[in-house]
């Protein structure tokens, strides 16, 4: 069981601003859901290897050319607030 | 001219008809009927047009690019179009513009598809009937109180209701085959990196996968031929040749043998699916396939184990919409309440639900519970698949338990989850799957036959599928939108 302070826990984690209502609800749905993935814990997994993905690919290389890429102003060009050559973002560091 | 691409072609061939008359046909049907069904949430009207009559030129001049020159189709809106915006169904990405193709749009674009529009979806693909997209819900044209299915349901809906000849989707855990099912139309989940997922939305990375829909398995062939192969700008696409696909289909089922898994009929499940189901089942047999049961047990924990590996990839993949560097931006004091108010405004419930899921999984403390735990039931499942595979060479089952719901039918999450229930172990192992009509509830909605394939052998599954239409009636019949 999930209480309020596990939920609003990870809605910090997340970066999700909740309501007090999407809290309350929140709680009680992932209890729901959690306990049905909780019975996960009968099925015998001892010594069997976690996969992954299930291709039988591990390492992808390339030779360290440089190659063309977005133009900077096509990858500005989404930017809620750009600014010149930079995504502009609020103050994080203080004065 | 609502008739399969390959029959289009024949007749652009001919000179029966023009790509441009088609693709006009199909935008004045999409003006005219796509009020009702909510297929789109894009069309692109001009550039569908210019793009049909540059191919006009083509097969006047006698040099089409390829069996898809001038097929008009939908694309569902995760992927990404330069230049168009793409929203993946969410307030997020309202107002995106990407800019670059997924590799599956370039290589659309190179043979000649009148790319009309992008589909509705649930929220980044999160959902089961396209109930929650942040813009409008789809529609069944088989039944407008119905769901079409999802996550892919505007692609299932539109190929159904002839609003596109063709459509792509994608697969993460049942988004093109259940849509498929529910919409008497071809889905094909490919194999775990048979087509390239580069410009694709991500919701977890390792169990998405683009595929078509279609009218009937020729298309669906000739429309998987398109897109499959290796690009270099996704390192979890396989370097393996592209078969013909279309050229393999017509070597029959005689003498293959079909595994039957009895952990594919559930308590609780349509009585009309099964029997539709099993009747299709003799068909096969009729046809000189053997069919031989085969035993899956870890079916039934699938549900669980993808409902924590889902979680927790979209957890991750969802990390990146922060306000900053592209979609929406609710103003804060400092960054992080910028960050949690844009992302708190930006996503809807089902999105916030799978993004505390997958955090809480993934966190301190519970990460082998959870998400060790899943990997490992996922090596099972794998493992049951690749026993099975050595007896037989496919699986055939049903796509879902049941017939399309109603609109409003499945307010709880986890009863919504449960209509994945057959199509999640596919996405688990990787392996290639295919939804084709099988017959029609008493009820009158379509259901549909699934078939599941070693990895890559989607020439088989596709072989299977298509003696089996063959030999039934079934895509004769069509939903009545008009």
């Amino acid at each position: 069981m999930i209480d309020r302070k596990d939920v609003e826990h990870v809605a910090r984690l997340t970066r999700l601003a909740l309501t007090e209502p999407e809290l309350e609800r929140m709680r009680v749905e992932l209890n729901s859901i959690l306990a049905h993935l909780d019975t996960l814990r009968a099925v015998p997994t001892e010594g069997i290897e976690p996969t992954s993905h299930a291709v039988d690919i591990v390492n992808v290389m390339r030779e360290d050319e440089v190659e063309p890429c977005l133009p900077q102003d096509a990858a500005l060009a989404n930017a809620p607030d750009p600014s010149g050559d930079f995504f502009r973002v609020p103050r994080i560091i203080e004065e | 001219m609502h008739q399969p691409i390959h029959e289009l072609t024949d007749a652009y061939r001919r000179g029966d008809l023009t790509p441009s008359a088609v693709a006009e046909d199909y935008l004045s049907r999409i003006g005219a009927l796509d009020g009702k069904v909510g297929a789109y949430l894009t069309v692109v009207r001009e550039q569908a047009l210019t793009a049909a009559r540059e191919s006009d030129l083509r097969w006047r001049a006698g040099s089409p690019r390829g069996p898809l020159d001038g097929a008009p189709i939908a694309l569902k809106d995760v992927m990404c179009t330069a230049g168009v915006r793409t929203t993946a169904g969410s307030k997020m990405l309202e107002r995106f513009v990407p800019p670059y193709n997924a590799t599956t749009v370039e290589r659309l674009r190179a043979a000649g598809a009148v790319i009309l529009g992008k589909t509705n979806l649930d929220e980044f693909a999160m959902g089961s009937s396209t109930e929650h997209s942040a813009f409008h819900p789809t529609r069944n044209p088989w039944d407008l109180a119905r769901v079409p299915g999802g996550s892919s349901g505007g692609s299932a809906a539109a190929v159904a209701g002839g609003l596109a000849a063709g459509a792509y989707g994608s697969d993460t855990g049942g988004s093109i085959r259940q849509p498929a099912a529910f919409c008497g139309v071809v889905g094909l989940k490919p194999t775990y990196g048979r087509v390239s997922r580069y410009g694709l939305i991500a919701l977890a990375s390792s169990l998405d996968q683009i595929g078509p829909f279609a009218q009937d398995v020729t298309d669906t062939a000739i429309l998987l031929g398109a897109v499959a192969g290796h690009d270099r700008r996704d390192a979890t696409s396989i370097q393996a040749p592209v078969p013909d696909y279309a050229a393999e289909l017509s070597k029959g089922v005689a003498g293959l043998t079909l595994g039957l898994p009895d952990e594919y009929f559930i308590d609780g499940m349509d009585p009309d699916v099964e029997r539709a189901v099993r009747q299709a089942i003799d068909v096969l047999k009729g046809l000189g396939a053997r069919i031989e049961r085969v035993a899956l047990p870890t079916t039934r924990h699938s549900l669980a184990a993808y409902y924590v590996i889902l979680p927790a990839e979209a957890s991750s993949n969802l990390a990146r919409y922060d306000g900053v560097k592209f979609g929406l931006r609710v103003a804060g004091r400092d960054l992080v309440e910028m960050e949690s108010r844009s992302r708190s405004a930006g996503f809807g419930a089902e999105v916030k639900r799978r993004i505390m899921l997958g955090t809480y999984a993934l966190s301190a403390g519970y990460y082998d519970a959870y998400y060790g735990k899943a990997q490992s039931v996922r090596t099972l499942v794998r493992r049951e698949f690749a026993a099975a595979f050595a007896r037989v060479d496919l699986i055939v089952a049903p796509t879902t338990p049941n017939v399309a719901f109603k609109h409003g039918e499945k307010e709880d999450p986890l009863s919504m989850y449960l209509n994945d229930v057959f199509t999640i172990p596919g996405n688990l192992s990787g392996i290639p799957g295919i939804s084709v009509p099988c017959g029609f509830s008493a009820t009158g909605l379509p259901i549909g036959l699934q078939v599941l394939g070693r990895p890559l052998d989607e020439a088989r599954v596709l072989r299977a599928a298509y003696a089996y239409e063959q030999a039934t009636t079934w895509r004769s019949r069509r939903p009545e939108l008009a």
